[in-house]
């Protein structure tokens, strides 16, 4: 099969790449790239791209694909159609599953229900067994069966002397240590601690509670050599740390979500479920922080934390309610609205921090422009005015804050292991 | 003139003149309680369902009192023995008891939020009698129309509000409730009580109860949690009430004569001396006979405004 992607503007900022060309794929492979026009021929299909942007594909370093343990919610196949649909062409799931990724059989098993699918999955593997925070998990064993990096995803690794362990095995194999940064014994709120939890009466989890726990963990990689990635980050001293970090040269790197660059706590005053989360969304001075840091790259990336809750679960009281919320298809709208549009950052970032950075952080090769290269390409188009509508998830959940929203930007297509994701279906090319 | 709203979720943003007119009316019915017949049949033919999925003795009687004086068919829904043990979620319940034609619901919960929630999955009135630890608006009623009452104004007055304003939803409500009333007021505790960004409502925080005493016209006095998890927040109860506690010596120390007010259940000896709260200054028994008249003001008003 021959694809041919016309007039497509070509982006890739890592070969400082930024032309109109035009694509030739065949069998899912890159056959030609050329900036004058490609010979067409019966039976090849033609896809006229004007005016959109070819970038290496993009990859989300931080989903919840809840299988297995949680197939009501999600699955391996699920997620992946959702996230195809959201312009990704990998993703990296999360070890809170149920048994946890703390075995190579798990990441057997995951990577076995993804083989065959448009999106890479790469499993993160559980640091300690069963996210316990006790016992180290069998880390050689993990990387030896596909596991790009390690964390307790949902909790931090509970003691620095675990802690520490973990990073001297995860430097071996030069993996990252992934933390979810909130000091339990602080936490354990509802809300982020500010006026809004006064006025609205919810339990508060305070800033400091996430940034003792960065602080801690960048402070152990210093100390142990090992590379800690900043899951999450939603707090304005948790952005100004890992800018101290990296400035000490210490090899930290951090994630935002689409909703800590969007949201702030001021949401909250209808105590929706949807806008519930951990880290909570934040005060307005956080989302400021975080502009801050996107813009001055102490942010590297941009993570959905996807996570799907079936409507029985979050149709409850507030206080009661899961964490998370579904983020795949919403998240290259937000952020070209957010910082695209707004002029937080260039198109050559977000591209940076949706495809490069992250497949740097897990040490995963790059996609690139070049013939005999996989064809590993999201397609956007920046200006395409549309609303989110959460019944056309093709995640299994629906739970969103962004439900009815209108975005500027967009990723239109996916390609990668000889498919295609476009107008709302998967095409084998 | 009717109340402009149709839900009593909270005190925050209900207008000055919602409270007048609840205060007022609740006058009305209090001199009904005084009389040897104490009913009115005003709202004959509707139903209220008191929802209490927290334990409370005195805010259901009083509700359920206000109800069977205004002549309402009530129906108690506790906790315990109810669906809720079976594993229905909230939203079912409720809807499986509106289904049963109900007009008003008065509900209790310990989480916040919940009479907010309760206004989207259900088409009755909703009255918040306590949400965790936001707010509880009646009692916010009952103390201001006790103020009131006593000091014949709220306007001008110094409040000063005592003891766990963190896990207070009484606390709250009567910031909202006095604060629009054209009341000063503030809150006194150690700082371990005091929540983050109270000050953002334009409340004062003192930690001083003797600057309180000698600040302040009326103080309202909360009630000490004396379970585990309160007592994160001071080192002991010896040590709460010697420095917190409301004594009949710090009252004339400070050479002030105040009202004071609890909403009670008290813990004598520990924010409240017997003597002051058996005393002269105070209101407590009287807040608790205002609470009836005041629920009935506010079930008579939010009941009966479709008719």
């Amino acid at each position: 099969m021959k694809v041919l992607l016309k007039n497509i503007t070509i982006n890739h900022p890592l070969y400082k790449l930024n032309k109109k060309s035009n694509i030739l794929i065949e069998d899912g492979i890159i056959s030609k790239v050329s900036s004058t026009a490609i010979e067409e021929s019966p039976g090849m299909k033609v896809y006229e791209m004007n005016g959109k942007v070819a970038a290496p594909g993009f990859y989300d370093m931080h989903v919840h694909l809840r299988e297995p343990g949680r197939e009501d919610e999600e699955t391996v196949v699920t997620g992946c159609n959702s996230a195809a649909r959201g312009g990704f062409t990998g993703v990296a799931c999360m070890p809170n599953t149920e048994p946890a990724i703390d075995s190579a059989e798990v990441v057997h098993l995951i990577l076995g229900k993804a083989k065959g699918h448009l999106v890479d999955v790469h499993p993160i593997a559980a640091a300690t067994a069963e996210r316990k925070g006790e016992v180290i998990a069998p880390i050689a064993e993990l990387v030896e069966a596909g596991a790009v990096g390690f964390s307790d995803d949902g909790v931090a690794i509970k003691t620095a002397r675990v802690l520490r362990r973990v990073m001297e095995y995860a430097k071996m194999y030069d993996k990252p240590v992934i933390e979810h940064c909130e000091d339990e014994s602080l936490a354990g709120g509802a809300m982020n601690e500010g006026f809004n939890s006064t006025f609205l009466g919810l339990p508060p989890i305070p800033p400091i509670a996430e940034e003792l726990t960065v602080i801690r963990d960048i402070m152990m990689s210093e100390y142990t050599g090992a590379r800690v990635h900043i899951a999450h980050i939603s707090t304005k001293g948790a952005v100004e740390l890992v800018r101290q970090g990296k400035a000490k040269g210490i090899n930290v790197t951090a994630e935002v979500a689409p909703h800590h660059f969007s949201l702030t706590d001021d949401s909250l005053k209808a105590y929706d479920t949807n806008f519930k989360m951990n880290p909570p969304l934040r005060a307005r001075r956080d989302v400021e922080a975080i502009l801050e840091g996107l813009k001055d790259g102490t942010i590297d990336c941009i993570a959905t934390d996807h996570a799907p809750h079936s409507i029985e679960e979050k149709e409850m009281e507030f206080e009661y309610a899961p964490n998370g919320i579904v983020g795949l298809e919403t998240a290259v709208g937000l952020a070209f609205t957010e910082l695209v549009h707004k002029k937080v950052i260039t198109l050559d970032k977000l591209i940076e921090k949706f495809a490069i950075n992250p497949r740097k952080i897990l040490n995963l090769p790059i996609p690139a422009f070049e013939p005999g290269e996989k064809a590993n390409i999201t397609i956007l188009d920046t200006g395409a005015v549309w609303t989110v509508e959460t019944s056309k998830f093709l995640s299994k959940c629906r739970n969103s804050p962004f439900d009815k929203m209108l975005l500027t930007g967009k990723a239109i297509a996916a390609i990668n292991n000889g498919m295609m994701y476009y107008q709302e279906q998967f095409i084998k090319i | 003139m009717p109340l402009s709203i149709k839900h009593l979720l909270g005190m925050q943003g209900v207008p000055k003149e919602d409270i007048q007119l609840i205060l007022d009316t609740a006058t009305t019915f209090k001199e009904v309680l005084e009389r040897p017949i104490k009913k009115v049949p005003t709202l004959q033919g509707k139903t209220v369902v008191n929802l209490f999925y927290e334990s409370s003795t005195r805010t259901r009687i009083s509700f359920e009192l206000a109800e069977k004086r205004l002549s309402a068919d009530s129906i108690n829904f506790a906790v315990s023995g109810s669906s809720v043990s079976k594993g229905e979620t909230f939203k079912d319940t409720i809807k499986n008891i509106e289904a049963m034609k109900v007009d008003m619901i008065v509900v209790r919960h310990a989480a916040a939020g919940v009479p907010q929630y309760l206004t989207r999955i259900s088409d009755s009135v909703i009255i918040n009698a306590g949400d965790g630890t936001h707010e509880h608006p009646t009692q916010a009623l009952l103390d201001m129309y006790s103020i009131r009452e006593k000091l014949g104004k709220l306007e001008g007055l110094k409040v000063c509000i005592v003891g766990d304003i963190a896990h207070s939803r009484v606390a709250l409500s009567n910031i909202y409730g006095l604060k629009t009333m054209g009341a000063d007021v503030s809150v006194c505790g150690p700082a371990t009580m005091i929540p983050r960004h109270i000050e953002d409502l334009g409340v004062k925080v003192i930690h001083n109860i003797d600057e309180a005493i000698q600040e302040n016209d009326v103080l309202n006095v909360l009630r000490i949690q004396l379970e585990r998890k309160a007592r994160e927040y001071f080192p002991s109860l010896r040590e709460y009430n010697t420095y917190y506690g409301l004594t009949t010596e710090r009252l004339e120390k400070n050479g002030k004569n105040i009202l004071i007010l609890h909403p009670g259940p008290i813990n004598r000896g520990v924010e409240i001396s017997s003597e002051v709260a058996d005393g002269p200054s105070q209101v407590i028994l009287e807040q608790v006979t205002n609470g009836v008249a005041v629920r009935m003001a506010v079930l008579y008003l939010l009941g009966t405004m479709h008719n």
